[in-house]
């Protein structure tokens, strides 16, 4: 199997979609952490609980703010039913944890026996007394990280009208903005413009979840561009959910956020800016470049401040050079993991990708493509619903230097000699904007540099029949 | 094509966000994966595969976890799983070679009602393996009730099969034998236990005949039979198995888990007798041996007759986990530790009769539950000076402040350790002298340092599980409570509370303290 030249255009190939990936109702894990007042509830059978259990570990023991409500095979006679069942479940939610939101994930069950939520969650709403938001995560349609777009996308009709509510949210989010810049302004040396020599401009709307601290970067670093960020999608409360509306714009700060797109442009009428998404120094760049086009601004002083980061970053950057990695493919940031990993030297030999909607990620797919042949390589293949069974024989034959892949393969391809990165950490880490270029080459060379102090040692090989 | 129905609409729902026993699909997964060359397909939405990251993450599993999905889809869904699921068992009988294929049900497939068997049917004439169907259903039994069941299914299978072919060869080994049954993948400590079994079988004269399913072959399960008798080491997983054999075969077992200094003896015992009467007449006689490692190879009778234990006499204790190890515990604790065991009890709500026949002359009270805030609370209101109990149990101690041993699934990775820890036989009972010793000595240092004002910087902290009070304590009030040794600090301050309660006061002054102390002391 050969790589394809960089003479011919991106190449797109689908398989099978034997792949293994996280179920999508993981996105509880992270999103009620993120929205503060939130409660989720996730509809389903003790499967999906063992999934949460399993995979969130410790967090389960802290009391956590989301819960199973259980399916579980009912007396035929039973006079019970699912709304009654769902109101009783959710006024104890109320009653002890008083959120501000629920939020009703529906999984593979709910589906199967057509539990029609989205129609008992306005009346329980209403008989409750508080908002109750239904998000389809399931695996019979979505792989992992897509469970957050199922959830913003629901999100997003909740979202305050531009028209009415612009006073209110605007006043609340420079209350916040200013704080969190005012705490990151003593720790970074640069000078941030202040308000009064901000462009005017539309308001823009940036939709994504990610930790505060780096939300407040990202906020920062387009205010250095004289750009107002009037509210995020999430917020850090429900309450402050940010205001849509004609004339407003909206950009997108992770590959996996589709749905969402599309719900803010055709149901929210936002403008959507296109753009490749901030991660890496590069992307982060393009995608300050990208907004700033769209405002008629010109940026100030982007290509000095990458450089500076690509200047850090030297150290890493020898350990990666000339070396060649595969991903496997779970989480959707694998396109904008690649395009960053080829600037930094990489050679890429495939990109195994849950889903890929080529529309919402044109311009990173673009960016991509610039870059191989800017640095001279060839571009990878790009392998939509892969197969891991083929994948595995491919990782046998070419030999790459990293596999980043889900931890059902990693042990058995260390013991067989392939040094392997677990792909999930990039969804947990914070790899977004200038400032967390440095965390995604932390786990890019961790395997590199641990089996680099192994290497004397002879035990590459761990298994009895090799390979 | 509708091919799924809705059965049923009336679902009862219940709020939870832990379990104790996985869904049925990983009891099958994991008999299957544990044997040597037998693939399990999970007729599965994406993302269901879960079980391989548990399986390389928690047994740092080096090969491949042997299970793969059909996935159910949107298409499956509209259509049917038709010609996939064939095709998916099709393609890894070429691909893999295995011996056995075994389809996987699950929570979705339940729903979906397709004719599963009807795939395997038709997958089985184009497959050079055996394929069968797990005959589990997700909505009526647990992980380790699916486990014991496909383990008696493959068994079973394996037996019918050369009995067909008229290949069954019945005769027994010329020497004692015995199978192991129920030794699994993702077992509490089921690799270390089987090394020891084995162990104590050589030293019986007894040859280990089978273990499985954990690293056993489907092609030798029809020789199973050659064996003298079965052990089912485990209540969870082998029984099912062994009563077939005996049923079909004549072929004894032996049941009683030889965890602790007494039960090992049982055990061995019943070995003796079992192959006494195979054999005709007595052939062995263990006493000897019993004998020589209860008072000299194993520490543990000493340790109990050292004045070490006898500090842990009357010590209140609470056990939790699943039928065996919570039972052994129990009985290890208060008869040969002298331990009082306040609680003993299980989520193995299956074998709940079971249970308290084994433990209720051995404990004050017998909990059987699979829901971790009762066992929480229990455990807050009876305040034990030390847990024994499942990795739930260890973070409810670590809240309230009450060391806590791990003796049962569900586990984390450091309970697969990598040094030799058995809990099972002579060596076993020396691992959990230690566990024993270990979790009340490490609260004991702690009492001591508290008691001679050690390092005391920690807040008074609330035993009750639930966080809402209408209580207040004054600021004077609060400082008293401090000034009180920790280990009896909560007692002082639930029993304060209790008393401001009883007696409407809502602020607790020194005074009311005071008053409390009075009235509980009367």
């Amino acid at each position: 199997m050969k790589p394809l030249t960089h003479t011919e255009p991106l190449h797109f190939e689908c398989e099978t979609g034997n792949y293994h990936t996280f179920c999508p109702i993981s996105c509880v894990a992270w999103l009620y952490q993120k929205i503060e007042d939130s409660f989720f509830l996730v509809v389903g059978t003790k499967t999906c609980g063992y999934f949460l259990q399993n995979a969130l570990g410790v967090m389960i023991f802290a009391e956590p703010r989301y819960a199973m409500a259980e399916l579980e095979e009912g007396d035929i006679s039973a006079q019970l039913n699912d709304y009654q069942e769902l109101r009783r479940l959710c006024s104890q939610i109320k009653k002890d944890r008083n959120p501000s939101v629920i939020v009703w994930i529906g999984t593979c069950t709910t589906e199967i026996i057509k539990m029609d939520l989205e129609g008992m969650a306005p009346r329980l709403e209403m008989e409750l007394g508080i908002p109750i938001v239904v998000a389809r995560a399931n695996g019979l349609d979505y792989a992992f990280t897509q469970g957050e777009d199922t959830v913003l996308a629901a999100m997003a009709h909740r979202c305050p009208d531009s028209g009415r509510a612009k006073q209110q949210s605007r006043t609340h989010i420079d209350e916040n903005d200013s704080l969190s810049s005012r705490g990151l302004r003593s720790l970074l040396s640069f000078p941030v413009p202040s308000t009064t020599e901000q462009t005017a401009h539309p308001p823009l709307v940036l939709f994504g979840s990610l930790p505060a601290t780096v939300a407040a970067q990202l906020g920062l670093e387009l205010k250095r561009q004289g750009i107002q960020v009037s509210g995020w999608l999430p917020a850090q409360r429900y309450a402050e959910l940010p205001s849509l509306g004609e004339g407003v714009h909206v950009c997108g700060v992770n590959p996996f956020l589709s749905r969402t797109a599309t719900t803010l442009m055709r149901r929210r009428k936002c403008k959507l800016i296109g753009a490749p998404f901030p991660i890496g120094p590069d992307g982060t760049r393009a995608w300050i470049e990208k907004i700033c086009a769209v405002f008629g601004i010109q940026p100030k002083g982007l290509q000095e401040r990458e450089e500076q980061v690509w200047k850090g970053l030297e150290g890493y950057l020898r350990l990666v050079r000339g070396k060649s990695v595969f991903f496997m493919g779970d989480n959707l940031l694998e396109v904008s993991l690649a395009r960053f990993l080829v600037r930094c030297g990489m050679v890429v030999y495939e990109i195994g990708i849950p889903y890929m909607d080529k529309r919402y990620q044109a311009a990173e797919l673009a960016l991509l493509q610039s870059t191989c042949q800017e640095m001279g390589v060839p571009f990878p293949r790009i392998v939509e619903k892969p197969d891991n069974y083929h994948q595995v024989q491919r990782i046998r034959e070419l030999h790459p230097d990293l596999a980043i892949t889900g931890m059902a393969h990693a042990n058995p391809l260390e013991a067989r000699g392939i040094s392997t990165k677990w792909s999930v950490e990039f969804t947990f880490a914070q790899i977004h904007g200038f400032t967390n270029a440095r965390d995604i080459l932390e786990l890019v060379t961790r395997p590199l540099r641990r089996n680099h102090s192994l290497q004397e040692l002879g035990w590459v090989q761990l298994v009895q029949s090799p390979v | 094509m509708g091919t799924y129905k809705i059965q049923s609409r009336g679902v009862f729902m219940k709020l939870a966000y832990w379990m104790y026993a996985g869904p049925a699909h990983i009891g099958t997964l994991r008999v299957a994966s544990s044997f040597k060359n037998v693939h399990a397909i999970m007729h599965a939405p994406l993302g269901d595969d879960y079980f391989n990251v548990m399986r390389s993450m928690l047994e740092r599993e080096r090969d491949f976890t042997p299970v793969t999905a059909s996935i159910v889809d949107r298409h499956v869904l509209a259509r049917g799983s038709q010609e996939k699921v064939v095709e998916n068992i099709t393609r890894k009988d070429k691909e893999e070679r295995p011996d056995l294929i075994v389809l996987t049900p699950t929570c979705t497939s339940s729903i979906l009602q397709e004719d599963l068997q009807n795939f395997v049917d038709r997958a089985s004439m184009g497959a050079d393996c055996d394929v069968i169907l797990a005959d589990v259903n997700h909505y009526r039994v647990n992980e380790l009730q699916a486990a014991d069941r496909t383990l008696e299914q493959v068994v079973r299978h394996y037996l019918e099969k050369a009995k067909r072919q008229g290949c069954l060869d019945l005769r027994k080994t010329e020497k004692p034998s015995a199978n192991i049954l129920g030794i699994f993948t993702l077992g509490f400590h089921n690799q270390h236990d089987c090394r020891e079994l084995r162990r104590l079988l050589k030293e019986l004269g007894v040859e280990t005949h089978q273990v499985i399913p954990e690293g056993g072959s489907v092609s030798q399960l029809q020789f199973l039979p050659n064996a003298w008798f079965n052990i089912v080491p485990y209540r969870e997983v082998g029984l099912m198995a062994a009563e077939y054999l005996e049923k079909e075969f004549g072929m004894p077992y032996v049941s009683t888990t030889p965890m602790g200094v007494v039960d090992t003896a049982h055990c061995i015992r019943e070995i003796q007798s079992i192959i006494n009467s195979q054999a005709g007449h007595e052939i062995v006689n263990y006493q000897s041996y019993i004998d020589q490692q209860t008072r000299f190879v194993s520490q543990a009778a000493w340790f109990s007759r050292s004045i070490d234990c006898q500090n842990l006499t009357g010590k209140r204790a609470v056990v939790f986990g699943d039928a065996t190890h919570a039972a052994s515990m129990t009985k290890i604790l208060s008869r040969e530790m002298g331990i009082q065991v306040v609680c003993a009890g299980t989520y193995c709500k299956h074998d709940a009769g079971w249970f308290r026949e084994q433990v209720a002359s051995f404990c004050d009270q017998v909990l059987i539950t699979d829901d971790h805030t009762e066992v929480g609370d229990l455990i807050a209101k009876v305040e034990p000076a030390a847990i024994f109990g499942t990795q739930m149990e260890r973070h409810i101690g670590k809240r309230l402040d009450i060391p806590c041993g791990v003796i049962s699934a569900p586990v984390h990775i450091q309970n697969f350790p990598l040094g030799y820890r058995p809990f099972l036989g002579y060596e076993g009972t020396n691992q959990i002298a230690d566990l024993v010793y270990n979790s009340f000595t490490l609260g004991m240092e702690d009492h001591l340092l508290e008691i001679f004002g050690g390092h005391d910087t920690k807040e008074v902290i609330t035993k009750s599980l639930s966080t809402d009070t209408d209580l207040r304590w004054s600021a004077e009030g609060q400082a008293e409570l401090s000034r009180i040794p920790g280990f009896v600090r909560s007692k002082i301050k639930r029993n304060t509370e209790k008393f401001a309660r009883q007696n409407n006061l809502n602020e607790i002054t020194v005074e009311v303290m005071y008053a409390a102390k009075e009235a509980f002391t009367q």
